[in-house]
This record gives structure tokens, C-alpha cells and sequence, in this order.
């Protein structure tokens, strides 16, 4: 490696590394981007949805130019439990609309446009290079270690990812807790883009986000996604890891139980599976946020818990990009200064709260508490729509009682003081 | 009883660079009281490397990790004796992500 020292190196190619590694290069600066990986996005996986409003103002012309699978036009969110469904299917002209657009996306692929766009703009990209320790000289880091060689930089970004084992080495998160940390395992099926038209019935380019909740995950906390891709269908599980380990079903066997669910059983029939995928998923929200910025170093994206799970929606993408501009920004005002010391390089927390990524991770905040506290929600919530809609909707022939008389026994079930209280619990966490 | 899933027959279809001279993660000795901790990594690991065999004993294998840390973080301070990622250009490659 050279013995010369850059203004930057990121570590890690994925969104926030390489939106980083684009803007600083962009702005001037000597950057390196290194990955582990064969290619930058090699080691990535993502659910699938990307909202495209940081990207395309940091890029514009994005949407129209990059790998982007389908415009999402039609959100779902489904209960299940093992005999039943009961959902939501929102369809609007509303949806997509540009500035609020939202898109499929095959991560891997995705993230190697993004490091051309990087290398175009200047930066360096090195891959199948393992980072494994940092040089921290005097409590300022220094630049990165991989095996015998070393590499010095005024600023190192750590985009390494959710399990960022640089950002635990130099003391700037603790360990998880298994409460805080979800495993995600994903199948990408090949489906002809023709059949998933007509089974999500989109139109030519447009696509479905949908998730699930209830029987395939067993009572812990988590639930299904699916996404539909141009020529393929990502279909997921995501579970916490505490309440997974406390029961009997097996990540692999969520997925499983998922696919198998009548359901969803159709929607993937005689699909061919693509790929196989697993990661982890920071659910802690705000309040699991390492330390961000040290002398020489800030943490950004997955690494950084950027990641908001809603139930009703999933963000991560977009916060590592945004988080990486706000990055970017601070490294090239303090170049400019030419003082890379955490309180120099402050500007980047205060950016990202005048920016929507901390503002929304505090609105937000006490939500994994309300899903950590509310088992009801992935297991007796879904029995109850169940069993309400059976009330409603099942004819026999036998003398009708009153709705609402039929559906106090489900309702009497979990106690109505319990449903009232959730009910105020969630409205106030979201 | 757990039920069993034949993860192998989907990880068959990824592409992997196994590195041979080096195991990035290494399970210690096992004893009878490890076998809670074993059995969370079981249901736990999305490619299902960790393995409890009907007459007693464990099976483990790097090869096939999806490098998503999750046995780290449950049993990286118990039963586990090494996690790393793999070297540089080793491990799972995804092709789509």
C-alpha cells in the first residue's frame, strides 16, 4: 500500500461508504474505499426497498439512471395466523410520486453502481482487503491496519456495517444486546416478470412492499416482508433475537413457515430460488446510537443503528445514505480547516439532528420499547383480526348473534383494558 | 422438536470462497452445560451451520456463513472461541444482495 496519507478512507462498500467515499472525492478530496468483499456490495443484503429522497438530491438523476428494481406503488400489511390472513392493501397514485418515491432494489447490485460512481469521481477503491484493527495513536485514530500493511488518513469512516466489530475495537459502541438485534434471512425467488404483474397485479415497472406479522415467526417478535423485484420476489423473515431464542422455531424454519402459508404460498409458486441471504437488523432505534465521532474517525450508517423499524414500514437506506452525506460534509469542512478532532469533526452529529436522521430516530424512539413489550402484537392481535373476520365473514346457517356480542368472547380473550392500554401505548410511540 | 430445514439446499445456490487454512469461527470444547447455549445458535443462525445431532453431539461449520454475526452476539463471549470475518475476498459472495 502507499505510504502516503489520504484525506480519508472509508471503510466498507456499501450505501454510506460509498455515497461518502462519492462526496468527498467529488469535493476534492483524496479518497480510499476499502472493502472486504470481491467488490464493493459483495458482502450486502438488504430487505429491498430503498426510499430514494437523500439519494436523488445527493445524485441528481439517480432514479432514472441506476439499477433500481420496481417503483413501489402498493403497500400491504398482513396478519397471519396458521389457517388465516387479515390485511391492509393501500394502492394510490399518491405512492411513487417523485421526491416520495420508493424502489425495490438488489443491494449488491445497487452498491457497485454507486462505487463506479465513487471511482469516477476520484476516489480509490481497493477490495478484498479486511480491515482489521485501526491506528490509534493517543486516542486519535490514524488510519486502518489489514494484516502487515497500514494505510494513514486524516479521517477514517467506519461504514463497515451493522456488526461493526472497528467501531466495538476502539471503545465507540458497546456489545448488543440480543433485545436489540434482529436476524433477517431472505429468499430471492425468479419469477417472469410477466407472472409477478399479474399475481401483485401491478402495472409494466411497478411493484409491491408487503409485510407480515404473526404465525410464521411463533410468537417472537418480527415478521415477514416481501418485495417485488422486476424479475424476482425478496421474501423474508426478520425476528429479535431475545424472543427467538426463547422458542422453538428456527430462523430458517420462519422463512419456511412464511413460504408455506396459503397466503403466500401462491404468490411464489414455481418460483427458482436466486439467492439465499442472512444479516442482522439494529431494532434498538435511537436509543442503541454508538458514540458517532471520535479524533479522526466518525461511524455512519448500519454501523452507526440507523434503522428504523415501524412494523408498517422498515428505513435503513436511507438514513445510511443521509448519514454519509452529513459524513462527508463534516470531513471536508474540517480538511478545510485542517483539524480532524472530535470537535472539529462535530459538525456531523449536527447534521445529522437538523437533518430528518436523528430528528425521525427521535420520533420514533420509544417504539422497540412498545414492540419489546407487547408480545400481543405478533401472536394474539393477529388471532383476534382472525377470528373477528370469521365472525363477520363466515355464513352457516345457524341463527346470527350481534357482532359485537359474536366478538367479545376474542375480545374478552386479551382483555379489553390490555387492548385500550396498547392501543394508547402504540398511537404514543409512533 | 425442532423442525428441520434443509438449509444446505438453499445455501448450494450461493457462491462461496471458502477459505480452507483458516476457520474465522471456531466453537470451543463443549460441555453438558453448554448445550442451552448451543441451542439458541441453533435456532438462531440463518444458515443453520450449527447443528444438534439426534444422538447428542454438534456439528458445526464455517463453510456456508452468511458472515451476519448473529452467533457472535448471542454466544460470542461463551461457546464461541474465535469470531472474525473471513480474510479479505473469502466467504459468501451475493450476487444480487
Amino acid at each position: 500500500m502507499s505510504e502516503d496519507k489520504f484525506d480519508a478512507i472509508v471503510v466498507g462498500g456499501g450505501l454510506a461508504g460509498t455515497v461518502a467515499a462519492y462526496l468527498m472525492a467529488n469535493a476534492g478530496l483524496e479518497v480510499v474505499l476499502i472493502e472486504r468483499g470481491n467488490f464493493p456490495g459483495s458482502k450486502n443484503m438488504t430487505g429491498g426497498r430503498l426510499y430514494t429522497h437523500s439519494i436523488e438530491k445527493i445524485i441528481p438523476g439517480f432514479t432514472a439512471e441506476a439499477p433500481l428494481e420496481r417503483k413501489i406503488t402498493r403497500e400491504c400489511v398482513t396478519m397471519l395466523t396458521d389457517d388465516s390472513a387479515v390485511g391492509l392493501d393501500y394502492r394510490s397514485t399518491r405512492l411513487g410520486k417523485q421526491g416520495s418515491d420508493s424502489y425495490s432494489v438488489l443491494t449488491s447490485v445497487l452498491d457497485q453502481w454507486l462505487a463506479d460512481k465513487a471511482e469516477e469521481a476520484g476516489a480509490q477503491i481497493i477490495a478484498g482487503i479486511s480491515i482489521e484493527n485501526l491506528i490509534v495513536r493517543e486516542g486519535r485514530v490514524c488510519g486502518v491496519i489489514a494484516g502487515d500493511d497500514e494505510l494513514e488518513a486524516n479521517v477514517t469512516i467506519l461504514a463497515d456495517g451493522a456488526n461493526s466489530l472497528l467501531a466495538q475495537k476502539i471503545g465507540m459502541r458497546a456489545e448488543f444486546k440480543p433485545s436489540q438485534v434482529a436476524v433477517g434471512v431472505k429468499e430471492l425467488i425468479r419469477l417472469p416478470a410477466s407472472v409477478i404483474e399479474d399475481r401483485f397485479c401491478s402495472s409494466d415497472g411497478e411493484g409491491t412492499a408487503s409485510l407480515f406479522v404473526g404465525s410464521p415467526t411463533a410468537g417472537s417478535i418480527g415478521g415477514g416482508f416481501l418485495y417485488t423485484n422486476k424479475e424476482s420476489v425478496s421474501l423474508g423473515i426478520v425476528a429479535t433475537l431475545s424472543t427467538l431464542v426463547e422458542g422453538n422455531r428456527s430462523a430458517p424454519a420462519m422463512l419456511e413457515a412464511l413460504k408455506r402459508h396459503h397466503a403466500v404460498a401462491p404468490l411464489i409458486k414455481n418460483g427458482k430460488l436466486l439467492e439465499y441471504s442472512g444479516h442482522i437488523v439494529l431494532e434498538g432505534g435511537y436509543d442503541m446510537i454508538p458514540k458517532l465521532i471520535g479524533d479522526g474517525v466518525l461511524v455512519v450508517g448500519d454501523g452507526a443503528g440507523f434503522c428504523m423499524n415501524l412494523g408498517y414500514a422498515v428505513r435503513g437506506m436511507d438514513l445510511a445514505i443521509a448519514s454519509a452525506e452529513c459524513a462527508a460534509k463534516a470531513v471536508i469542512e474540517a480538511s478545510g480547516q485542517g483539524d480532524f478532532s472530535a470537535e472539529s469533526l462535530a459538525v456531523y452529529r449536527t447534521l445529522l439532528e437538523q437533518g430528518f436522521v436523528l430528528k425521525d430516530m427521535k420520533t420514533y424512539r420509544r417504539f422497540p420499547h412498545f414492540m419489546d413489550s407487547t408480545p400481543r402484537l405478533f401472536d394474539e392481535y393477529p388471532r383476534l383480526a382472525a377470528d373477528t373476520m370469521e365472525e363477520m365473514f363466515v355464513v352457516d346457517g345457524r341463527p346470527s348473534i350481534p357482532l359485537r356480542k359474536a366478538v367479545m368472547p376474542h375480545l374478552k380473550r386479551i382483555g379489553i383494558g390490555t387492548l385500550i392500554k396498547d392501543v394508547r401505548k402504540g398511537l404514543g410511540s409512533l | 422438536m425442532m423442525e428441520y430445514v434443509d438449509v444446505d439446499e438453499k445455501l448450494a445456490v450461493d457462491k462461496f470462497y471458502v477459505d480452507e487454512d483458516n476457520a474465522h469461527i471456531v466453537l470451543r470444547e463443549l460441555g453438558p452445560g453448554d448445550m442451552m447455549q448451543f441451542h439458541t445458535l441453533e435456532l438462531a443462525c440463518p444458515a443453520g451451520l450449527y447443528e444438534c445431532l439426534p444422538d447428542g453431539t454438534v456439528r458445526f461449520d464455517y463453510a456456508g456463513c452468511l458472515e451476519c454475526g448473529t452467533c457472535r452476539i448471542l454466544c460470542g463471549t461463551t461457546i464461541l472461541e474465535k469470531w472474525e470475518f473471513p480474510r479479505g475476498t473469502f466467504g459468501v459472495e451475493y450476487r444480487y444482495g
